[in-house]
């Protein structure tokens, strides 16, 4: 490290009720990586798209290299030598790689020019990608290259990274590493957004941490434990679930060789799945991301019918059976969308409560509907859940990501499901509730209740299953007891091994 | 620099006023535009909203309203149900017109018998003739997947062609001296929708209230009125709680197909009195106009459509005692859907007035 690149003092902006960044100040020298790290909603977005130009400061300035740094926009931004990586990827499905990497350009060279340039960069840095490939038929790993390698053709010094490893298998990460430890030896800085904590000690140099705005401490995190490091951002110190350790039970869910075509044409299509979930036992399905996560959910809440006996509750066949008929019978789901999928984002709380829960908590009475029964059910999910909201009548789009993901779980946990299954259950939440989540589904299944996890947080997949298995192309791998496994055998399950080979060039 | 910012949740102040201000915009841009056409606009504006209710001929006027505004809001009515769960009817006017016909048809297939059922007996002939005719787009879609905007709009101009048909040939006057039109059945005590003629009330009007009423229950208290209203606001989460798309389609423009046909087979059977080549006024499309002024709620049309009953009447007293073009009180109508569309934006966002930024 030579010098400092970027220095951030006294950053401040605030939004209508709440203070995003209050007075952050910190410093990246040149080719280092520097984590920023906190907790969901502690300012690390707002700050970033500060840095990114997205978003202007009320307040503080920024120095790159010495010289004063106000990037009106993106583009002044990406001018002067910052470039960012979202965490959700803006690619076109429907054109190729050189296409869609052209789009993010300012001055584009010729489509041949721009094609060998990709080749070169990618192999430069160790990430295969063909410029001619279809990006609706490349896997996340893949996308996040096209991405990548977007930035790295404008030559930046300061590369900002949101949360990359969410969407990737532990081999895929593994390259990514690679790719980032080469761009900060050639003196390229990156900073590195995330809350997985072991990550960032494999991978960082420094670590800022913030919290509700403010920063609250920095460390190197080879020197700092996981754990000191999550205390730091939690701010008081964390509950690690426990498992009360239940007897296992009958077979309550069974899937027999079921098989269906996505409703969407860049879906996955699930192909031959069979699974068994027992009483008392917690399944946990690992993958990356659309890899059949939310086909399979669908196929299971009673989204998308399927034969009748591709889909069995205790024993009865219920694969033709509509989403309130499954309810009736105790099947319960959460899916991963909160906003639009599991709730309605414009409705409140007491309706998004009767949304589930109308048939198992006898919301309604021949068609008309109980409100004050509603609304005292959904008071019971804010309290036992502690959904921080001023109230049951406020809209599901006014609280954040964190309370709604608890009050959407608590909706079904609260409805004691014989079984239930759970896509993403801890995404984007704070680590405090993910664990009183994770909790609340181990009191599940101690309980009795089958339980279907399906995540791409490998580290909470390990903590609460039992058994694991994973989804590859709509494919499932033979399901193998939790506490045997290895990380390289978990990734490989997981299909570890594609993305990995040379794109074929 | 003015700037829009989204907010946490839509604004119940805005949500109240937003109909007035577009009613207060339309007046003003209104005047404006009746100033260029050379009148006074305070004078323009006070003949259409002043003089049906307050002035000397006031006691002409207002039942009036009751004749224009009925149709309207049972129309309406029909369509927030389909429009609240994003079900576009826009063929009101077409199923209008069908249950005028089959009203009608079915009041004159007794003629000149007298007998207490006949008027009930139309009134769920106009009812499933509207409601036939609804389902067309209804099922087109279920099955096929059309567009039912497409389809409803289309089908009103066969519906036109229909109606002309009909005056000229099937339900032509016998005695009508070779005119076209039906015979006029306010002359048919058996198949008359009047109950009070000088008031202004026929059974459009008690059927129009019981439709807002229906409707409110609905929408508030019963499940299929939540799950329309959860189908319009997220569509994928209404699927995950068990709503069947398919069959609120069916449901949806049956019942805005059967009020409409309704509204056409009171309006046949008592302000218009015959089936005519030009028996259809353009209530169908105005209804689009006093659902959305009316915010999708069975209260706010009620309103809105005395409102626009209001502008329809006052309009005609602009037209013989100004001078104005019918043509301009259109376009002021259609004002007020404009101006409404665009201060809606308020409830969901606020201006702020942010400093000049330096690119």
């Amino acid at each position: 490290m030579t010098g400092t690149l970027l220095s951030i003092n006294g950053l401040t902006k605030a939004y209508p009720g709440v203070v995003a960044n209050d007075n952050v100040s910190f410093e990246i020298g040149e080719g280092e990586v520097h984590a920023l790290l906190g907790e969901n909603g502690a300012g690390k977005s707002t700050l970033v798209k500060m840095i990114y130009g997205l978003v202007k400061p009320d307040r503080g300035t920024m120095q790159l290299r010495g010289d004063a740094y106000a990037p009106a926009e993106p583009s002044a931004a990406r001018a002067a030598g910052v470039a960012m990586v979202f965490q959700h990827f803006s690619l076109f499905e429907a054109l190729n790689v050189a296409e869609n990497v052209a789009l993010g350009m300012e001055n584009p060279p010729g489509m041949r020019d721009l094609a060998a340039r990709i080749r070169e960069v990618s192999e430069m840095y160790g990430l295969p990608l063909d410029p001619d490939r279809i990006v609706g038929d490349l896997s996340a790993g893949e996308r996040q290259r096209v991405e990548i390698i977007r930035c790295l053709l404008q030559d930046p010094k300061l590369l900002i990274m949101d949360e990359p490893t969410s969407v990737l298998t532990p081999q895929e990460v593994d390259i990514l590493f690679e790719t980032l430890r080469k761009l900060s030896a050639e003196g390229t800085a990156i900073l590195y957004i995330s809350h997985k904590l072991e990550e960032i000690r494999t991978l960082c140099d420094n670590a800022t941490i913030l919290r509700l705005g403010q920063v609250v401490g920095d460390c190197v995190p080879r020197d700092t434990t996981a754990r000191d490091m999550a205390e730091m951002m939690v701010g008081s110190s964390l509950l690690v679930p426990e498992r009360a350790g239940g007897t296992v039970g009958p077979v309550l869910l069974k899937i027999n060789d079921l098989s269906v075509a996505s409703p969407s044409a860049f879906g996955t299509s699930l192909k031959n799945i069979s699974l068994e979930v027992r009483a008392g036992e917690i399944l946990g399905l690992g993958g990356v991301a659309g890899n059949g996560q939310d086909e399979l959910l669908a196929a299971l809440s009673g989204e998308i019918p399927t034969a009748p006996g591709a889909v069995e509750l205790d024993g009865k066949p219920i694969g033709g059976l509509g989403p309130v008929a499954r309810r009736r019978l105790g099947l319960l789901t959460a899916p991963e969308e909160r906003l639009g999928h599991a709730a309605a984002p414009d409705m409140s709380l007491i309706e998004n409560a009767l949304l589930t829960g109308s048939v198992r908590e006898g919301l309604e009475n021949r068609g008309f509907l109980k409100w004050g029964k509603a609304k005292s059910f959904a008071e019971a999910i804010i309290e036992r859940f502690d959904v921080r909201t001023p109230g049951p009548d406020n809209a599901a789009r006014s609280l954040s990501g964190g309370n709604l993901q608890k009050f959407v779980i608590g909706r079904e946990v609260m409805q004691r499901p014989e079984v239930l299954v759970v896509n993403q259950p801890t995404w984007g939440v704070d680590a405090a509730a993910a664990a009183a989540i994770r909790q609340a589904l181990l009191d599940l299944a101690a309980g009795g209740a089958a339980v279907v996890v399906i995540s791409q947080d490998l580290d909470e997949l390990m903590e609460i299953s039992d058994h694991f298995g994973a989804l590859n192309e709509g494919r499932l791998s033979d399901i193998r007891l939790a506490k045997d496994l290895s990380v390289d055998e978990i990734g490989l399950m997981m299909g570890g091994a594609h993305g990995m080979e040379v794109a074929h060039v | 620099m003015l700037k829009l910012e989204k907010r946490p949740q839509p604004s119940q102040f805005w949500t109240y006023l937003t109909p007035l201000l577009a009613v207060a915009l339309t007046m003003i841009a209104g005047g404006v535009l009746f100033a260029f056409l050379g009148k006074d606009p305070i004078v323009a504006i006070r003949t259409i909203f002043w003089d049906p209710l307050f002035s000397e001929f006031a006691f002409y006027y207002r039942p009036q309203l009751l004749v224009k505004g009925a149709p309207l809001v049972l129309i309406a009515i029909g369509l927030s149900l389909g429009f609240r769960a994003g079900i576009w009817n826009i063929g009101a006017e077409g199923q209008y017109i069908i249950g005028a016909i089959t009203g009608a048809g079915v009041g004159l297939a007794f003629y000149p018998m007298e007998a207490w059922y006949i008027f009930p007996l139309m009134v769920i002939a106009g009812a499933l003739g509207g409601w036939a005719w609804s389902m067309i787009p209804a099922l087109l879609k279920v099955k096929f997947g059309t567009n039912e905007i497409l389809v409803s709009l289309m089908l009103v101009y066969v519906a036109e062609q229909l109606l002309a048909s009909m005056s000229l040939g099937l339900l032509k006057n016998p005695e009508g001296f070779g005119f076209p039109g039906s015979r006029n059945l306010n002359d048919y005590a058996s198949a008359n929708s009047w109950i009070h003629q000088n008031a202004g009330m026929h059974w459009g009007v008690v059927a129009a209230f019981i439709a807002v009423i229906f409707a409110y229950v609905l929408l508030n208290r019963h499940m299929l009125g939540f799950q329309i209203r959860l189908t319009g606001e997220a569509p994928r989460a209404a699927r995950f709680a068990g709503v069947n798309p398919n069959r609120l389609i069916l449901i949806c423009l049956g019942t805005s197909g059967a009020l409409a046909g309704l509204a056409g087979l009171f309006e046949v059977a008592g302000p218009s009195g015959q089936i005519s080549i030009d028996f259809n006024a353009g209530y169908g499309f105005t209804a689009i106009i006093v659902a959305f002024l009316g915010r999708l709620n069975p209260i706010g049309i009620l309103l809105a459509g005395a409102l626009m009953a209001l502008t329809y009447i006052g309009g005609d007293i602009a037209q013989s005692k100004l001078g104005l073009p019918a043509a301009a009180i259109q376009l002021f109508q259609g004002m007020l859907l404009f101006f409404l569309l665009a201060v809606d934006m308020l409830t969901n966002f606020r201006i702020r007035l942010g400093q000049k930024e330096v690119a």
